[in-house]
């Protein structure tokens, strides 16, 4: 076929950027993570040129209290909780705005708004609304919800509940939200909804406005309800959507960094530390290159198994299509 | 996610049967929303009041008072800070611009390139190769980060607006492929094969057949590129080393640091860091809409 080789040569630059800054930088990483590169020095050659010490900076980090337990309990609180807020928000938001809505256009897009924000902007905004002294406190008060938040903390049935929240670092009803290493998680779970609950939305919506009238209609003359449609039609459809939405969000945890940076910098102590966070500082303030290079290879395993099956599958089922 | 989901979305379903009237259901539907409009609102209201507030004004009230008057001190402040060493938000708008908009023309167009290769010009392993280059798409970045660092110093780009810019652009690739890719597959192969009959190439066919049907795609790859690269903060923290070349989310995050009390200064920064990418959102909102749903693989 003519244009076969140009169309090969064409293509060539981006295979070759993509295999040295993907996939060989991957490797070096790799490498780096078996030596001994714990210290400020210029490399002489194209590799760390340390001695190889195998697995032994993978054995100190999981010996290392603040990556494990802290930082992967961290990390799972943080994608499990920020993936059910979300898709919750999400859906009741996009079968509500599936309801012949007035203003719908309006609505979507005051809740997508925070999408064009840079988790930076939002991470310095939220701080400052979860600063005990100034923030959300001050605007409950008056309200009188503070008195039914210290009610609800002390009635003693609810002891339990509140346990667990505290443990899980996610009991948003204590006082300061940033300050207190039983709440302070869950702070950074809210503003990462905040953010990103209008983009699960609008792929729930896009789903919604995916299944044919027709289906709709049909359902509609069998006698079911508008309730009956959703529950029985609708939202079984959206499973499709649901994994795309869960992958999407369980990779954006895992790697998550500049929001919890910001807003707490892993504090208070090590309350909301996350792998990614531990990554930067050892490498770039502590210049413990190797250990940082094994807590990069983690991630990268931990994203690897959550992506690539969901990668091949759509890719799979495109090529059925 | 279809390119035609993404426009049913993009334009509210013709209503089968509009309802009217009062129902206690549509009620409490409108009430619900109202509620989510306060959450989703209410951090704007907070950061554009604050900006406005004088420095004894911060001091003394809480974040949640409307300012007395509208004064833009903070902003002033915010855009360039009396403080040695700190490049302030103004210069990191400068910064953020030069190397947001060369990164986000060039990837767009190599990723234009790409996807029509890859749909108009099929060979064996071309979804392999496909599949090859959006795995750059799933990765931490942190696993690439430590030779990145180091590929950068011996190049010499480390700390350089260049060095970031070609960072966005290798990394932007899997992502522009891919939309192009997704654009380019609705487009009919014939049309390329009518121009490659009246004697048109490879590049000749993309200079006459695919590049003018293109403009709706380089919109929405231009405005994710451009919003992903103008918020994106790993990249810009790692590999500038001095308030010259910082963008603008490091800038105000070193705001932050340096005017920690200063609640005023750092909202006025975090306004002037989002203004670019709301307006894009504003005014281009339906193509934006559309390079989210992208994310989703399927375009």
């Amino acid at each position: 076929m003519r244009g076969r080789l140009l169309t090969i040569l064409l293509l060539a630059p981006a295979a070759i950027a993509s295999l040295v800054f993907v996939y060989l930088f991957i490797a070096w990483t790799f490498y780096a993570s078996l030596t001994s590169w714990n210290a400020i020095r210029p490399l002489k050659g194209l590799l760390p040129d340390f001695p190889i010490i195998g697995l032994a900076n993978y054995q100190t980090l999981f010996a290392t209290q603040r990556f494990w337990p802290n930082d992967v309990f961290n990390t799972a609180v943080f994608t499990v909780a920020f993936i059910i807020l979300s898709v919750a928000i999400g859906l009741l938001l996009a079968i509500l705005l599936d309801q012949h809505i007035r203003g719908e256009v309006l609505f979507r897009n005051i809740f997508l708004l925070p999408m064009a924000l840079s988790f930076v902007v939002t991470a310095t905004i939220w701080a400052w609304i979860f600063n005990p002294n100034t923030g959300i406190n001050q605007l409950l008060d008056p309200l009188g919800i503070n008195a039914v938040r210290t009610g609800l903390l002390s009635f003693a049935p609810l002891k339990p509940l509140w346990d667990v929240l505290d443990f899980l670092r996610i009991d948003v009803l204590r006082l300061g939200l940033t300050t207190d290493p039983r709440a302070a998680l869950g702070a950074v779970v809210i503003a990462a909804t905040w953010q990103m609950s209008g983009f699960v939305m609008a792929m729930f919506l896009a789903g919604l406005r995916g299944v044919s009238e027709e289906l709709r209609e049909a359902a509609r003359v069998d006698g079911a309800t508008e309730r009956q449609i959703y529950v029985h039609v609708l939202i079984p459809q959206l499973r499709p959507v649901l994994v795309s939405v869960i992958v999407i969000l369980g990779y954006i945890s895992l790697k998550i960094f500049d929001l919890v940076f910001i807003m707490t910098r892993g504090g208070p102590g090590i309350a909301t530390d996350v792998p990614s966070i531990f990554m930067y500082l050892s490498a770039f303030q502590s210049q413990l290159y190797a250990l940082a290079a094994s807590i990069a290879i983690v991630m990268l395993i931990v994203s690897a198994i959550v992506v690539i099956p969901y990668m091949w599958s759509q890719l799979r089922s495109e090529g059925q299509a | 996610m279809s390119e035609q989901t993404a426009a049913a979305l993009t334009t509210p379903r013709p209503s089968a049967r509009r309802r009217t009237g009062f129902s206690w259901t549509r009620m409490l539907i409108y009430l619900v929303l109202f509620l989510f409009t306060i959450f989703y609102l209410l951090p704007v209201y907070v950061v554009v009041a604050d900006s406005f507030k004088t420095l004894p004004e911060v001091s003394t009230t809480s974040i949640w008072q409307p300012p007395k008057s509208i004064d833009f001190g903070a902003w002033a402040s915010a855009l360039t800070p009396p403080l040695v060493g700190s490049g302030g938000i103004g210069s990191g708008l400068v910064n953020s611009v030069m190397m947001t908009v060369p990164a986000v023309v060039i990837s767009s167009v190599w990723g234009s390139l790409n996807g029509y290769l890859l749909t108009k010009w099929r060979f064996r392993g071309a979804d392999l190769l496909f599949a090859f280059l959006l795995f750059g798409m799933f990765i931490p970045y942190q696993a690439i980060l430590i030779p990145l660092v180091q590929f950068l110093q011996r190049i010499g780009l480390y700390g350089t607006l260049p060095g970031l810019a070609l960072t966005h652009i290798m990394y932007g690739i899997p992502i522009t492929t891919l939309i192009f890719r997704n654009y380019y597959s609705a487009i009919p192969t014939e049309l390329v094969e009518a121009a490659n009959v009246d004697g048109a190439g490879v590049i000749g066919a993309y200079w006459r057949v695919i590049l003018p049907l293109s403009i709706p795609g380089f919109v929405v790859v231009g405005i994710w590129q451009f919003t992903s690269i103008w918020n994106e903060f790993l990249f810009g923290v790692t590999l500038t080393n001095s308030p010259n070349v910082q963008p603008v989310t490091v800038a105000l995050q070193n705001l932050a640091g340096s005017f920690a009390a200063l609640y005023n200064v750092q909202m006025a920064g975090a306004i002037i860091t989002a203004i670019p990418t709301v307006l894009a959102f504003v005014f281009l909102g339906r193509y934006f809409i559309r390079g989210l749903l992208a994310g989703s693989l399927k375009g």
